[in-house]
């Protein structure tokens, strides 16, 4: 093998393991900002994602005529799972923030069953899937190796989202107080803020992250049933890692876990799901609190 | 009159009826429900030993299936593979777990709350993960089919015991093995020890400061929860006729976890009431529908809501509320 052809395979893996780490923040990102405000820890979180892909899928064959249907599709599945985000966290969630944990824990995966039935029920168990939009459907070379536009689209759109989420949570009134949250719920209650409202806007928004990232994930991945619990545990890894409720420990903790995938196949070949959790345990041993978070 | 009668109720040995009852199954009943009473045996020291960690010490593990499953596997790979007999499979099934549990738990009681269940599941996944990849001595995707049934033949030798199937004997070796293990765990729960547990799960802090090594009493609960549910599930596997690594994926840890709130986490009978009422609902559920998980679902969020101190505790709050009916204040 030629030293190019060595440099253009790893990095083809390096790309590889970026889009796994893009697409996972896209996810993740809303996991742990509904942890770090509100310290819920959300296994439905994954349910919201499946349902995302299943309106996508829906919205799509409704639209089949416009050649572009694909974005608007997008947009209804986000929009669907945040109404429903908010319906749980109004009628049900709320009632439960002053329990224990055990009991959010389990309100959450009580939702996991019953979404995921619900799933199945509506659109079967066969495996389902949306073809990429037009505008993004060719592939560019980078460094002699092919690189499909929709990958790098979202490994564009990772970074926006969290130079975006930052940016909202550092320099706007709205984000100050998600801040303050986070520290103190009561002393904010106290000076007069609405938390409540705080507490279903920011649901609210991990519902429209967690349907958006299902609806972009439909052109690379096919829907089927079960994908919720299998992306629920690759979100907790990357949360754990980064930091529950750090938003850019969650961008790296992606980054890091797509990697560490993309060469632990190379180094461990069926060994690399054991790496990733691992190094979940290991993180938490070491670092409960994740690379970029603080001690609660 | 009245007092005396619910005096009574305290007095007559249930466990020793229900044990009695649950023997006679392979005789009364049919092959099925044979298969239904063995599932809800094991299904209830599963859930007991995790009532140790939950409601006794107060510690939300979420990987408990970890245990029941490294107990399935060292069980199965002993059995099958090296063809070891069950007398001594069976107690090196509930050590290998205690032994995981031991070093895992050593971990995980260094964090608290949401950290800790993080961390428990965590493992439970490095479990599931070598379970499904480790093709040589897990057998991979494709588990551990046919494990042998122990040699119970000297049972023909107890009158009436001649004609039972290979399946109902080990049910009744079942039997026997879960009472014995829940009798040890209800001594465990009761003694000194036990007690030093509810009282860390009430006050941690307290209990630190009057002297007591949390992290050790913690460690202590999380061995012997890990080696019961390591010998509920060697038990498992041989029902089964076999272990595959679904059995510990997380999603099991929550179905445990489901059948302990059921049954009422407050009480040491409460986890078994919850597997025999899982078990028969699911039963006659799915008789008429496949959306099982749906109900399970829905059915969960009614107990969160409604019933937290589950079925037990919701008897005998009804109880206490029929006995302060008919017996005045004072009398």
């Amino acid at each position: 093998m030629r030293g190019g052809d060595g440099a253009s395979f790893l990095f083809s893996q390096f790309m590889g393991g970026l889009t796994t780490a893009m697409f996972l923040f896209l996810i993740a990102s809303g996991l742990s900002l509904v942890f770090g405000i509100m310290r819920v820890l959300n296994f439905a979180h994954g349910s919201f994602y499946m349902l995302g892909a299943y309106l996508a899928w829906q919205a799509v064959e409704w639209l089949q005529p416009t050649a572009e249907g694909f974005w608007p599709a997008t947009l209804f599945a986000a929009l669907g799972v945040a109404l429903l985000g908010a319906i749980v966290e109004r009628l049900l969630l709320r009632h439960l923030y002053g329990r224990e944990e055990l009991y959010q824990l389990l309100f959450t995966y009580a939702l996991v069953l019953i979404l995921g039935d619900a799933a199945k029920f509506l659109w079967g168990t066969q495996q389902l899937s949306v073809s990429t939009p037009p505008v993004l459907a060719g592939s560019v070379q980078v460094f002699g190796t092919t690189q499909p536009l929709y990958n790098l689209f979202i490994m564009g759109l990772g970074p926006a989202i969290a130079v975006g989420g930052w940016l909202v949570l550092h320099r706007t009134g709205i984000g100050r107080m998600v801040r303050a949250a986070s520290y103190d719920r009561e002393i904010l209650d106290a000076l007069g803020a609405n938390v409540g409202a705080l507490y279903t806007g920011m649901f609210v928004v991990s519902a429209f992250l967690a349907g958006l990232s299902g609806a972009l994930v439909t052109p690379i991945q096919s829907i089927v049933p079960g994908m919720d619990v299998l992306i629920i545990v690759q979100a907790f890894i990357v949360v754990v890692i980064g930091g529950l409720g750090s938003l850019w420990g969650t961008f790296w903790g992606s980054v890091i876990y797509g990697q560490v995938l993309s060469f632990g196949i190379l180094i461990f070949p069926g060994f690399s799901l054991f790496s990733v959790f691992a190094l979940m345990a290991v993180i938490l041993i070491v670092r409960p609190w994740g690379l970029f978070g603080r001690p609660l | 009159m009245i007092r005396r009668r619910f005096a009574l109720v305290g007095g007559v040995p249930w466990t020793l009826i229900v044990f009695l009852a649950a023997s006679t199954v392979p005789w009364l009943g049919s092959r099925y429900d044979t298969f239904l009473a063995a599932q809800i045996a094991i299904d209830a020291l599963f859930a007991v030993s995790l009532n140790l960690l939950l409601g006794t010490t107060g510690l939300v593990s979420f990987g408990h299936v970890a245990y029941f499953g490294v107990g399935a596997y060292v069980c199965g790979i002993l059995m099958k593979t090296y063809a070891v007999p069950f007398t001594l499979a069976f107690p090196a099934a509930g050590l290998g777990a205690a032994a995981f549990a031991l070093v895992s738990g050593y971990f995980c009681v260094r964090l608290t709350r949401i950290y800790f269940a993080m961390l428990t599941l965590a493992f439970s996944q490095i479990v599931w993960a070598i379970c499904w990849k480790w093709n040589d001595v897990t057998g991979g995707d494709q588990g551990l089919p046919e494990i042998p049934y122990p040699d119970l033949d000297w049972m023909a030798a107890i009158p009436g015991f001649g004609d039972l199937r290979i399946g109902d004997r080990f049910y009744l070796l079942t039997l026997v093995l879960v009472a014995v293990s829940l009798a040890v765990l209800r001594q465990i729960t009761r003694s000194p020890f036990g007690r030093m547990l509810t009282a860390i799960r009430d006050n941690p802090e307290r209990a630190a400061f009057i002297g007591l090594n949390v992290r050790a009493y913690q460690l202590a609960a999380f061995v012997v929860a890990g080696g019961f549910a390591g010998l509920a599930g060697a038990l498992y596997g041989i029902f089964n006729r076999g272990v595959f690594a679904d059995y510990v994926f997380w999603s099991k840890s929550a179905e445990v976890m489901i059948m302990t709130i059921l049954g009422g986490m407050d009480y040491f009978w409460g986890p078994p009431v919850g597997a025999l009422a899982l078990v028969w609902l699911n039963q006659a559920i799915t008789d008429y529908t496949e959306y099982w998980p749906f109900v399970l679902g829905t059915l969960l969020v009614v107990l969160l809501y409604a019933f937290p101190g589950g079925i037990v505790g919701g008897l005998v709050a009804g109880f206490h509320l029929v006995r302060r009916r008919l017996i005045p204040s004072g009398a």
